[in-house]
């Protein structure tokens, strides 16, 4: 019989204290097939009663090699993979591909499927927030809201679907533009849905926000001070909720973002119940967003004339030996994209997301790194849970809003 | 927010590290430094120009080509002025190594990490160099691009014992 593969005691002996190494803490497993950890995240808790006295994340259990399959498709087919990663976030992963793109093509995007992306993108943005306030909910006790917030989140998926054909991994966005022109149901959906959901976050909020439960195990609880939060490279809601106003949105604006007025929500102390805040607020400032961009939502082209990258439309492919030609050129060898490489960074729900893409001038891409939020906010979970109890910590780990899927990639 | 702070960044990287810009990078504005540097380079940004925000620290493999076989990106943000800015570090050989930067971005961490783990880049001074996202009894650095994107060999008799050898946890054993 075989030794079961574990890790070394010695391996660790750096990272726990001596206390666990003469016995006088308990050294605990959480996860990986624990429901509060959000996936397959494993925690080695060392414990002293119940509190917490150091915590050793263990990822990669949903490692899928993404980043390696992706240097051997070609540009277009590898962004399919970027919807995998980050699954509740997936047109905030083809953005910012399509954007790094974009950059290095220097192709032009028409307002139109600007203006679209921000839609979509920002819907994407209150689904995700919606599955992070119903699972962080649910791991502090509050069952309703999880089916209130799925029962929204079903409308959302509904008009990604219309859109695109597809409700989760949409790959909508194509570098260039779009795959193709919103439907006209499109805009009635999308305010149907703006009219509903102000009333739906008041509910929310009636359920949760004064609750003496919620906020006797959000408050005070998980703290990261500013200082802290920038050096372990946080961002996100996690950073805005210790009192730091960045925001990618706003402070290097891509996709059309600086025509539209909205706020940056900030919280004061850094704990579980200010991130919740923020969370709450960007919602409504997401519905804001989309109302300005379908007010304004121009006519015109949904993808860019440069037939290099774009495919010719199909009535073209009759009349013009070019088009068809294009049309071969691009379903046979894809495109190619000039030799560069560049940082392009989003503001995804989960914090700045950003992708490294380089090009050797070929087809395919020749490296492709993903920076996720998600694997950079869980470096920050031992700062953040040390000295609390366990309880606490299922708590802290819903506030950073992790995906394992976007953390090991 | 003007383009002054970053090219007076730039040049103060220039003339102190005798270092120049690399036109590699479409974006952000990217300095080319060697090893021994970077420390010094984080050093200044940091305490000096205010870029308090490690954004990106990866690797590129440019196999077969030895000189230089990886290169290392470090991107920086500053809060403060909203700038970017980054360093590439092209790194000689197959065992390349070099100083951590852990201590001046604890952000850099799992970062480095991830580096050693994917690459086979070794960090000086590191306080975890373990692998994190591969299992910890892994052989070889995926994503160095000589190694091979495959699939699992499967077992058959005539190569049974050396998977086996391999890979013993495997083993089927009857109940």
């Amino acid at each position: 019989m075989q030794e079961p593969l574990e890790v070394n005691y010695q391996e660790l002996q750096h990272l726990v204290s001596e206390r666990a190494l003469k016995g006088e803490t308990v050294l605990l497993n959480m996860g990986p097939q624990h429901p509060s950890t959000h996936g397959v995240l494993r925690l080695l808790l060392e414990l002293d009663g119940e509190v917490i006295i150091n915590c050793i994340p263990d990822i990669g259990f949903l490692h899928t090699g993404i980043e390696k399959n992706m240097e051997s498709k070609r540009w277009e087919m590898a962004e399919v993979m970027t919807d995998r990663t980050d699954y509740l976030n997936t047109t905030g992963n083809n953005l910012a591909y399509c954007l790094a793109l974009e950059r290095l093509a220097e192709l032009d995007v028409p307002p139109r499927a600007q203006a679209v992306r921000v839609i979509l993108v920002e819907l994407e943005r209150i689904s995700n927030h919606l599955v992070w306030l119903g699972t962080h909910a649910l791991d502090l006790a509050a069952m309703s809201m999880f089916l209130y917030c799925f029962r929204e989140r079903e409308a959302i998926l509904d008009i990604k679907e219309m859109c695109s054909g597809q409700r989760m991994m949409t790959t909508y966005f194509r570098p260039g533009g779009l795959w193709r022109d919103i439907p006209a149901e499109f805009e009635i959906a999308v305010r149907r849905f703006i009219r509903m959901f102000p009333g739906r976050i008041k509910e929310y909020e009636a359920l949760l926000k004064k609750n003496p439960i919620f906020m006797d195990r959000t408050r005070n609880i998980g703290k990261i001070s500013a200082q802290d939060a920038i050096n372990l490279s946080c961002s996100g809601p996690v950073l805005r909720g210790s009192g730091v106003a960045y925001d990618v949105r706003k402070a290097q604006p891509y996709s059309g973002y600086e025509q539209y007025d909205f706020m940056i929500p900030t919280g004061t102390h850094g704990d579980v119940y200010d991130r919740y805040q923020v969370r709450m607020e960007e919602l409504r400032q997401s519905l804001r967003i989309i109302q300005q961009a379908l007010d304004k939502l121009p006519y015109g082209p949904f993808r860019s004339n440069n037939r290099k990258y774009v495919p010719p439309p199909r009535a073209e492919l009759g009349t013009s030996m070019e088009a068809v030609i294009h049309h071969f050129k691009l379903w046979t060898e894809g495109f190619t994209i000039p030799a560069g490489a560049v940082y392009q960074p989003v503001e995804s729900p989960k914090g700045e997301l950003g992708f490294y893409v380089e090009s050797d001038g070929g087809n395919q891409p020749y490296r492709v790194h993903m920076r996720t939020p998600s694997f950079v906010h869980l470096q920050a979970l031992p700062f953040m849970c040390k000295g609390h109890l366990v309880a606490d910590l299922v708590g802290i780990i819903g506030s950073i809003d992790i995906v394992l899927g976007d953390c090991d990639r | 927010m003007s383009d002054e702070h970053l090219k007076l960044t730039l040049k103060a990287l220039k003339d102190r590290f005798g270092i120049h810009e690399s036109q590699f990078m479409k974006y952000p504005p990217t300095m080319e430094a060697g090893p021994e540097q970077i420390v010094g380079i984080c050093k200044m940004l940091l305490d000096e120009f205010g870029f308090n925000f490690l954004c990106e620290l990866t690797a590129v493999d440019y196999w077969p080509q030895e000189e230089p076989r990886f290169n290392i990106i470090y991107g920086f943000y500053s809060h403060a002025e909203n700038e970017r800015i980054a360093v590439r570090v092209p790194l000689k050989g197959d065992h390349p190594s070099l100083p951590t930067i852990e201590g001046i971005y604890h952000g850099a961490n799992w970062h480095e990490r991830e580096l050693w783990d994917m690459f086979g880049i070794f960090f000086e001074g590191h306080s975890d160099l373990r692998r994190i996202i591969m299992p910890h009894d892994w052989e070889g650095h995926p994503l160095r691009k000589d190694y091979p994107l495959g699939y699992e060999e499967p077992q058959f008799t005539f190569n049974y014992d050396e998977i086996d050898q391999r890979k013993h946890h495997a083993r089927y054993e009857e109940a």
